[in-house]
């Protein structure tokens, strides 16, 4: 089994109106439940908006905090899921659905092998 | 050693895809091959071929494989160790029967959807066509680091990203077939009239293409697109000596001499596409080889049916509503209706950045005496090709027009 995280790429501004947030709310724990009952679901949540990011780095021997996330873009990740998955055509698979629920881009990419497995 | 070349590129892709099975990774089956051909090129000419010199391939890359991987899993490697676990546990398959399927399995993970099509082409001639990476960077005029680099990012994301090494489900196989036979017919293409470089056609490629083709026509005799596709490149090739003049010049397919084209194709090819009418299974590949039985029909130019082919490009439209194939359709429109309706839709068609629309409508313009409107037309075709022959072809007859 691989890990691999499913990115949801999600466009600035306001949220769609509530009757069409709702059935993605809706469409999504059907999603969920599903991933869960194949025992593919790990770990799903998603995110608060990209101005209520935070950066710390390293300069020099100080670490600088700043306000605001990493990249500023037209699209940021809007939260994602960690599942496991026999190989990619199973995860695009996954992949496929939550494309299909959420209506917005789903990135695949997949996590390095655990160093003791 | 010719004919460990022969045997080279015969085999490699069938030799590669058990020995894939086998290791459960590509890049070990990839050098464990590499190196079986080096034992035969040390051995070969003094012993002789052996008896069955795919199954000697096979075995002795098994052999030197897992002779390689135990000594990296004594060091504590542990890649190698859990491919030599996996090898455990597959055996040598027989050589006939299921062998070949896993050519199949191959060429599907090759042109899987998750790599980008460059890097499909390159791993489908890399590892099923056993051509060398400095071969294919050279057919694709692209530098040899670049496509190196090409290669080991594709199978690295393969090997990453877990890409599976099998043959799709039927749910999935028609798109997925759909890429395999893009594949395909992209390296024909490439090789039929080379995007650019001083060579109309770059015959190695084409062959190449044919090869695939047939492969895949022999392992999936029921998928009738495959049949589609070889009978299209069949009958495409049956040209090739037709295609230049003895100066390496561009003849269109209206001024060819007819007497070199190979009966022996065009014979293989419309037999082909019988069999695809008997099925009655339509697609784009069966269709546009059927125009093309329509050429090879076709004692002279003038005597084309012409009417038949506007009918096999309308069917065609309803399957591929692109402008391409609409650009294409308007040439056989004009050789029925006339110039003028051919440049109605020639211009309805509308693809600015594509050579041929601007040569096509070129040489409509110029039948229609409208000389100024075609010589631009010409120009703006010239600018558009970097292949060297179809350039002197388009300056031949933007020279020609009375100006």
């Amino acid at each position: 089994m691989t890990h691999y995280l499913l990115s949801i790429y999600q466009p600035e501004g306001d949220p769609p109106a509530p009757e069409v947030l709702g059935k993605v709310m809706k469409d999504l724990h059907v999603l969920n439940q599903e991933l869960k009952s194949a025992g593919a679901w790990v770990f799903s949540r998603g995110l608060h908006d990209p101005d209520t990011a935070t950066v710390v780095r390293l300069q020099g021997d100080d670490v600088v905090t700043s306000d605001g996330p990493y990249l500023e873009g037209k699209e940021h990740v809007g939260g994602f899921w960690i599942i496991q998955a026999p190989d990619l055509d199973a995860a695009l698979g996954w992949a496929r659905k939550a494309a299909r629920a959420i209506t917005l881009p789903i990135e695949v990419r997949p996590f390095q092998d655990r160093p003791e497995a | 050693m010719g004919e460990i070349e022969r045997v080279f590129r015969a085999e490699h892709g069938r030799a590669v895809a058990v020995l894939t099975r086998v290791f459960g990774d590509i890049g070990v089956a990839e050098d464990a091959v590499a190196d079986a051909f080096v034992a035969a090129v040390e051995r070969w000419p003094e012993e002789g071929l052996p008896p069955s010199p795919a199954g000697w391939i096979i075995t002795t890359a098994r052999n030197r494989a897992i002779d390689r991987l135990r000594r990296e899993a004594s060091r504590a490697d542990r890649h190698a160790q859990a491919v030599l676990l996996h090898a455990a546990d597959e055996p040598l398959p027989q050589e006939t029967g299921p062998v070949a399927d896993e050519r199949l399995r191959l060429i599907f993970t090759c042109c899987h959807p998750a790599l980008n099509r460059p890097a499909q082409v390159a791993l489908t001639l890399r590892l099923l066509g056993g051509l060398s990476t400095a071969e294919i960077a050279r057919a694709f005029l692209v530098p040899e680091p670049t496509m190196a680099q090409r290669l080991v990012r594709a199978r690295g994301k393969i090997r990453d990203a877990k890409i599976p090494y099998r043959v799709p489900e039927a749910g999935d196989l028609p798109g997925r077939l759909r890429s395999v036979l893009a594949v395909v017919y992209l390296v024909f293409n490439e090789g039929y009239a080379a995007s650019s470089g001083p060579e109309l056609t770059r015959a190695d490629l084409c062959a190449e293409a044919v090869r695939l083709a047939r492969l895949l026509a022999e392992l999936m005799p029921d998928e009738p697109e495959v049949t589609g596709l070889l009978a299209l490149m069949l009958l495409a090739e049956s040209r090739r000596a037709a295609r230049t003049g003895a100066d390496g010049s561009l003849m269109p397919l209206s001024d060819q001499d007819r007497e070199h084209w190979d009966p022996r194709l065009i014979a293989e090819g419309q037999a082909l596409v019988r069999a695809c009418l008997r099925r009655n299974a339509p697609g784009p590949y069966q269709i546009q080889a059927a125009i093309q039985a329509v050429h090879s029909d076709a004692p002279s130019a003038a005597v084309t049916d012409w009417s038949q082919i506007v009918r096999l490009y309308d069917h065609l439209l309803e399957l591929d509503p692109s402008p391409v194939v609409a650009l294409h359709r308007a040439v056989a429109v004009a050789e029925v209706e006339g110039p003028e309706a051919g440049l109605r839709l020639v211009d309805a068609a509308d693809l600015p950045m594509y050579h041929l629309f601007h040569a096509i409508r070129a040489d409509l313009l110029r039948r229609l005496g409208r000389t100024a409107e075609a010589a631009a037309a010409y120009e703006a075709a010239i600018a558009l090709t970097e292949n060297a022959a179809e350039k002197t072809f388009l300056r031949g007859r933007l020279g020609a027009l009375n100006l």
